[in-house]
């Protein structure tokens, strides 16, 4: 392995997190938005491995009967194996959340999400809601044909 | 710069092609594909810099029960379109009861 | 059309910072103090050939806790979020019974699953695998006739007990250390030989209690997902 090819990977972990935190920002999408923080997540526990590697080591498992040698950095590995796991049940837990939310609003696209929201909100609290600036005056009774 | 050092080129580029179709795909379920492909690509990789842990639990839960999950999520979304369509099926993806 | 933009400047942005940031890193050696220590000590202290188990169940075992917490946290939201709202109309689910292939195959999978899970269970402190990746294959051991055969559910109750038993198991297995004077979580009954599937002390039962919970957590998790609930 030569210092080309961790850079190569170095390149592949930060482009991971930048493609992932970009595409949070950049979506509307509920689903596309929790695909790219998983990829931005996938990016930073590359990070934490390669930072725990060396060149003269082997992997951290001992081989009963052989003399004891230097031997990668175990405690990102640790680390990154338990965040691996939480982030599944992060992503569970988003995805149900997003289930959810189509169930409420009837769409996944937060902007449209948003209107119908504030004008929810609105009808709740009793005020005339604004002409909004990303939702025509009349989805509004989009929302409730559907209720009822 | 050897054979191996333009292997993990190729699948690094590849990788990162991989991660732009997921937030650049129309189709959802594809671009849930997508992140399941980066998922197992990335294991590879954690084989190759020696962390045969962290490689199994990526391939076991971010390319197999991640999918799974993303698969049924898209299917309960309606989200559930595949571009060669059998009869009836998409509708089904959509159906609120 | 300009959020898009600014978003695609600022990604571009942060890839630049980060690249500055983590250029200056020493790649390839890095100075290891506390994974020097983990090394040298560990082989005589916890007696694991893997050296991975040794610092997750041995000298981060509250940290272990602490996921399988937030696990059970989230498993448990999803539970209350998808949970059947009485208000809402019951419709029957569409039950589409899976192919032949589908069927047969999952009939030759499952002891298949059931074997290779274990097996990376309980040698989790010898070779790369353990609790979380085992407990992984076990939820799709049990996850795979659901897809094949929809009308027969394995029940949440049963999954609700191996999963509180589990729990039980591991926060029973730490507490006994207490009454040794040690403490919460350190491997007790000695190292033993290494390599030997019986070594390392507790670590082969708080592994094995991780997978199981690990695994009828995922399970449960997967089939209310699949379940046509309160939407």
């Amino acid at each position: 392995m030569t210092e080309f090819t961790l850079y190569t990977f170095l390149a592949a972990s930060l482009g991971l997190i930048a493609i992932g935190i970009g595409g949070v920002i950049l979506s509307r999408n509920l689903f596309r938005i929790v695909l790219a923080l998983s990829i931005a997540e996938a990016g930073g526990n590359l990070l934490l491995v390669l930072i725990g590697f060396r060149h003269d080591a082997i992997a951290p498992i001992i081989e009963p009967g052989r003399a004891l040698t230097t031997m990668v950095d175990s405690i990102p590995q640790a680390m990154v194996l338990t965040s691996i796991v939480i982030g599944a049940g992060v992503q569970a837990l988003a995805l149900a959340l997003a289930i959810r939310a189509r169930a409420s609003y009837g769409t996944l696209d937060m902007g449209i999400m948003r209107a119908r929201m504030e004008a929810d909100i609105n009808r709740v609290a009793g005020a005339e809601s604004a002409a909004s600036l990303h939702a025509p005056a009349s989805s509004s009774t989009l929302l409730t044909e559907r209720k009822a | 710069m050897s054979w191996a050092d333009l292997i993990v080129l190729l699948m690094v580029v590849l990788v990162l092609a991989t991660a732009f179709a997921t937030l650049f795909l129309r189709n959802l379920l594809g671009a849930a594909v997508a992140t399941t492909l980066v998922s197992l690509a990335v294991s590879v990789f954690y084989v190759i810099l020696r962390a045969p842990d962290v490689a199994l639990t990526e391939a076991a839960v971010g390319a197999g029960l991640s999918g799974l999950l993303l698969a049924l999520a898209a299917k309960r979304l309606g989200l559930w379109h595949i571009e060669v369509q059998e009869a009836g099926l998409d509708e089904r993806g959509d159906d609120p009861c | 059309m300009l959020t898009r933009y600014s978003a695609l400047i600022f990604a571009a942005g942060l890839a630049f910072m980060l690249f500055v940031l983590f250029s200056g890193l020493p790649l390839g050696a890095p100075g290891m103090v506390v994974g020097q220590a983990v090394l040298d000590r560990a082989p005589a202290e916890v007696g694991a050939a893997n050296i991975v188990t040794a610092v997750v169940l041995g000298y981060r075992g509250i940290d272990t806790m602490g996921e399988l917490a937030i696990l059970f946290a989230a498993a448990t939201a999803i539970g209350l979020v998808l949970g059947r709202s009485r208000g809402s109309r019951h419709c029957p689910p569409a039950i589409q019974p899976g192919g032949f292939i589908l069927r047969a195959g999952n009939d030759m999978l499952f002891p298949l699953l059931l074997v290779v899970g274990l097996y990376i269970i309980l040698h989790g402190h010898l070779t790369p695998g353990g609790g979380f990746q085992g407990g992984v294959v076990l939820a799709a051991a049990f996850v795979l006739p659901v897809l094949a055969r929809p009308t027969d559910m394995p029940s949440h109750a049963a999954m609700a007990w191996i999963e509180g038993l589990a729990g039980a198991a591991f926060i029973l297995t730490g507490m006994a250390a207490l009454a040794y004077d040690r403490a919460f979580l350190a491997p007790l009954l000695g190292t033993g030989e290494m390599g030997a599937l019986v070594s390392a002390g507790t670590l082969p039962i708080l592994y094995l209690a991780v997978g199981l919970k690990v695994g009828a957590e995922l399970a449960s998790l997967l089939l209310s997902l699949t379940e046509e609930g309160g939407d």
